[in-house]
């Protein structure tokens, strides 16, 4: 669209975003590498959801992106999150 | 339709952003659905799935991590430098980014070479003589990251598509749009590997 200005992603913020994912996996191979049983797997998915969400924000600009977009792609998680639930319900009950 | 006219560009950068994004959800999808079924046999078969990823290098795995989020960067700073009008370096930046998948395919060479040697492989006799746990592990394992391997490659396509166009001057400060959707798939094989790498090496 014409209206809105050409956002231009400053190379620091590119270069400290990439600092803190370097620093979530870090996180990741530690905290999984103690034994927390059923624990490893929310925290590693937990940790892993925020890596994505940076990915989406800054290396593909959705922070900058219209409303659209932004309600599109949450959508898709929304939708897969709704697809795993209702799966594991089902083999749960059977 | 009248003789003269003068030649206006059509053209419409958020709606051929939106169409990439669309097919971006496709891809999330069909790696959404491996996922799935990933969880499912994970929570049937927990022991096997644990032997299972204590076999892979975590190493190789932590090491392509960090070069697929390396590469991401660079991509994502190849669009700051477009926008800039900094030409040389955007190429330059689009080179690292080039070299980097190649960095991960020659590791996914070695890890993957590793396993043949051994004789794990899909169809392999080694293979068939697995428990079901083991063989439903190792079949997504291979599945799985050799169908996030072929989108490297794919995107590695794309990404020297998009240095010969920046080179000949059709990306351009002003019509880059080309570079963000091809910076967009790239940006999708590091999404997907975010979750790949933990469930399939380190969560055991």
């Amino acid at each position: 669209m014409s209206n809105n200005s050409p956002h231009i992603t400053d190379y620091k913020v590119l270069a400290k975003v990439l600092l803190v994912l370097m620093f979530l996996t870090f996180v990741t191979i530690e905290i999984t590498s103690i034994d927390l049983a059923a624990f490893t797997v929310t925290i590693a998915l937990l940790v892993a959801g925020i890596k994505s969400f940076l990915v989406l924000s800054y290396f593909m600009h959705l922070k900058y992106e219209n409303l659209l977009l932004k309600i599109l792609v949450t959508m898709v998680f929304v939708l897969f999150i709704i697809i795993v639930l209702i799966t594991f319900i089902d083999y749960s009950f059977r | 339709m009248s003789e003269k006219h003068t030649h206006i560009e059509h053209r419409d950068d958020e709606a051929s952003k939106l169409g990439m994004w669309l097919f971006i959800f496709t891809e999330l999808l069909l790696f959404g659905g491996l996922f799935l079924v990933y969880s499912i046999f994970r929570s049937q078969y927990p022991t096997s799935f644990h032997e299972g990823s204590l076999e892979l290098n975590v190493t190789i795995g932590a090491l392509n991590t960090m070069v697929l989020l390396v590469s991401s960067m660079t991509i994502a700073m190849a669009i700051t430098a477009i926008q800039k009008k900094n030409k040389k370096l955007t190429l330059i930046l689009i080179g690292i980014t080039l070299f980097l998948a190649f960095v991960f395919l020659v590791n996914k060479y070695f890890e993957w070479g590793a396993k043949f040697h051994h004789g794990l492989y899909p169809g392999s006799d080694l293979m068939e003589l697995l428990d079901r746990g083991h063989h439903l592990y190792f079949s997504l394992y291979f599945f799985m990251t050799g169908l996030h391997a072929l989108h490297i490659i794919v995107g590695m396509i794309l990404l020297i598509i998009t240095y010969v166009k920046v080179k000949n001057e059709s990306i351009k400060h002003d019509h880059f749009v080309f570079l963000e959707n091809g910076a967009l798939y790239w940006h999708l094989v590091d999404l997907i590997w975010i979750f790949l790498f933990p469930l399939m090496y380190l969560i055991s």
